[in-house]
């Protein structure tokens, strides 16, 4: 069967896919009640955020779309010191759109929600014309623990860098589906509480955390760099990427360091917990391939020390990363 | 010798000013990305010349592409570093969001496919490169003809390394010697260069990408111009063969002949470009040599050809910029402007 | 000027190849080079431009062997 316009009219056909498809996925107490708003009890400083996911195609090797729209929004709270809590979603669907593949979705959202701990508290479904496409929006709403200070500008010289694993898995995987090339390379489309779990744990005191999405690397740095005040120093020959996907960027002339992922982070920790740190990280399922890429020094700006001991800046992304050929 | 002997000595420098231009462009993202100016001696310069095959499409080439884009049943297909170079109304980045037809291609040969699949439908390719890709678009037409593909059609911006090797030997003569562009060499050889060397004396060597390539041709260059010497010289042996690749020449002669060709920044340059032969696939790209009207003041040609710095243009940082590039230095990143915009 | 790698061929079909690039697999067209399956050849936009003589890291390591001593 497939959407159409129908079932965004508000009347039965919408409330059969309400129940056939997300009740049947994200029950619980708060939903169930079938209001207008979801209410809730928070203690606490409160984080929120938002995001929008517009990935094609909506199901790839290491994820879907639905996966891809929880972690998103819990690894931005994730990164601000929150314990992920609530989620809301907006769904937009294009006509034409098959229920079974929304129905994976849903199915894969509820999964992932189930497993960073956050309950769905709240959603919404529009149809529109177009062809079978699919956007979701997620919301979402943690609490900062007492005593938790993260920040961008958070960061001081003298602390050390740590990235939470290989570089541009996602990007490479979603633009060789779209470009046909044939590989074996995954997304790393995932949640990140295990990693950030094991750092509050293991009582590191974490200054900064990002997760590095689009724009990469270099762009999140720089905007670390900028915040705090600070230069940022990395060292290429320690930031890891999969071989496999560095063959990918060099056949489309793309940049691992301003290639987007999903599932990846930086911590700025002082440099005497830099060693444990990066010891928790990798003692997680994220966190298997962490390093410590750099330091945070005086002044300003974002350099790299190249392999051959050369040194340059290290920018924000222009426009798109795209195809290239000179 | 050992590289960091090679890096050692370079850093050391402390002859003569040198001014070397490597013309190709991902040459000089190797060089930024690689950081090798900050591994050698101020004294020796690395002049970023107009070898970009994207950065130097004039304004009517893009807006050539832009009108096939936005016409019925057309479909234009481009490298992506095409997409954000500056036509008269905009890039094709811009119109694509204004519901212009253009999709990203990695392969000419894309376009055979993707004809056949829709005949209802032009496959209208953006034919920029030099030697290095030409060929690919002439064995690309011959799998069309051969297959009786018939709705693709090429605008085409092909240019030759020669002619601009000269124009710039003629029009600049403070360059010492120079990094010449390895993938381009592949297809032409090492010996087209010895005329060059032998009229203006001036060194050119061969060079491959890695950070060592670069090194040792710099090394190689600087020891050069110690001994005075003007040779030829191929540092890039495992891809590149004096005579060139006979099958890619001789491909190239059967469906390509030279004309005049617009570089944008720098103006017309004799024979400088590659012209269909047969018009059947031809999209119109002749006379496609209106470029920007550059504003006042606008040093473009100065800085490609190193008379100038970037900051010495009056546009720099204040009209033209990475985020709206004029000229094809600051259009390319890892242009001269590019680079000197980020190195703020 | 243009962005071209070097990936081992895999098999080949008249003027068609598979190229594998660290894992990544692409048809590449060798009209313009005769490739024999493990060879390494040079490609560009699709095309293969010229067969590879040896290995980088062997290449390399001659390049700095062949450059001219300082005396």
């Amino acid at each position: 069967m497939k959407i159409t316009m129908a079932h965004g009219s508000g009347g039965k056909t919408s409330a059969e896919l309400m129940e056939s498809v997300f009740g049947k996925h994200f029950k619980n107490s708060v939903l169930d009640k079938m209001e207008d708003a979801a209410v809730l009890d928070i203690n606490g400083k409160v984080a929120y955020s938002t995001d929008s996911f517009v990935v094609t195609p909506v199901i790839f090797k290491g994820g879907d779309i639905g996966k891809l729209c929880v972690c998103g929004t819990v690894n931005d709270l994730l990164m601000m010191g929150a314990e992920p809590k609530y989620l809301t979603c907006g769904f937009i669907l294009e006509e034409g759109l098959e229920v079974d593949t929304l129905d994976q979705i849903v199915a894969s959202m509820a999964a992932q929600a189930k497993a960073a701990g956050v309950t769905i508290v709240a959603g919404d479904t529009k149809v529109v014309e177009g062809s079978g496409g699919l956007y979701i929006n997620t919301s979402g709403i943690g609490i900062i623990p007492e005593g938790r200070d993260v920040s961008a500008g958070g960061c001081k010289p003298g602390d050390k860098i740590l990235l939470s694993g290989n570089l541009g898995d996602h990007h490479a995987c979603i633009l060789s589906a779209r470009m046909e090339i044939e590989n074996d390379i995954k997304s790393d489309c995932g949640c990140l509480k295990d990693i950030t779990d094991a750092l509050f744990d293991g009582n590191i005191d974490v200054k900064t955390m990002r997760d590095v999405t689009r724009g990469g690397l270099g762009t999140i740095l720089n905007e670390i760099a900028d915040t705090s005040g600070c230069r940022i120093e990395l060292e290429e020959e320690a930031i890891p990427v999969d071989e496999e996907v560095r063959g990918f960027a060099d056949i489309l002339g793309l940049d691992p360091l301003y290639m987007g992922n999903e599932g990846k982070m930086i911590a700025i920790v002082p440099s005497d917990q830099a060693e444990e740190a990066l010891r928790l990280m990798r003692d997680t399922e994220h966190g298997k391939d962490a390093a410590v890429i750099g330091q945070v020094k005086e002044g300003n700006g974002t350099f790299i020390t190249t392999r051959l001991g050369g040194s340059r800046v290290l920018d924000v992304l222009y426009g798109e990363g795209l195809p290239r050929i000179c | 010798m050992e590289i960091k002997e090679v890096i050692d000595y370079l850093k050391a420098y402390d002859g003569p000013e040198i001014k070397l231009m490597e013309v190709c462009g991902t040459h000089t993202a190797s060089i930024f990305k690689n950081g090798i100016r900050s591994l050698i001696s101020p004294r020796i310069k690395l002049i970023s010349g107009p070898g970009c095959p994207v950065c130097v499409t004039p304004t009517a080439y893009i807006d050539k592409c832009i009108e096939y884009a936005q016409k019925e049943n057309h479909v234009l297909l481009t490298f992506g570093d095409m997409m954000k170079v500056p036509g008269t109304e905009g890039s094709l980045s811009d119109m694509k969001g204004k519901g212009a037809k253009v999709e990203l291609m990695y392969s000419p040969f894309e376009a055979v496919e993707k004809a056949q699949a829709d005949p209802g439908t032009t496959y209208v390719i953006a034919a920029v490169g030099f030697e290095t890709t030409a060929p690919a678009y002439a064995l690309m037409m011959q799998q069309a003809l051969e297959k009786g593909v018939k709705n693709i059609r090429l605008v085409t911006a092909l240019k030759t390394v020669i002619p601009a090797l000269t124009w710039i030997c003629e029009n600049q003569k403070d360059i010492d010697g120079f990094i010449c562009p390895g993938h381009v060499s592949v297809i032409i050889g090492s010996k087209p260069y010895e005329q060059l060397a032998e009229k203006y004396g001036k060194p050119f060597v061969v060079a491959g990408f890695e950070a060592e390539h670069i090194l040792a041709v710099i090394y190689d260059i600087v020891r050069q111009l110690e001994k005075k010497e003007a040779k030829v010289k191929n540092l890039y042996t495992n891809a590149v063969r004096d005579e060139g690749n006979a099958k890619a020449l001789a491909v190239l002669e059967t469906y390509f002949k030279p004309g005049p060709a617009m570089w944008r920044g720098l103006g017309i340059i004799p024979d400088s470009g590659l012209y269909l032969k047969d018009d059947f696939y031809d999209g119109g790209s002749r006379g496609l040599v209106k470029d920007m009207e550059l504003p006042e003041g606008c040093r473009c040609g100065d800085v490609i050809v190193g008379k100038i710095n970037p900051d010495q243009c009056p546009m720099f940082k204040t009209q033209c910029s990475p985020m709206k590039p004029f000229g094809p230095c600051m259009v390319s990143a890892e242009g001269a402007c590019g680079i000197w915009y980020r190195n703020k | 000027m243009c962005i071209a790698i070097p990936g081992k061929v895999v098999a080949t079909d008249g003027t068609t190849a598979q190229v594998d690039f660290r894992g990544n697999t692409v048809n590449v067209n060798v009209g313009l080079v005769d490739p024999r399956p493990g060879q390494y050849v040079l490609v560009h936009a699709g095309c293969a431009i010229e067969v590879m003589e040896q290995d980088k890291a062997e290449e390399l390591i001659d390049l700095f062997a062949d450059l001219e001593e300082l005396s």
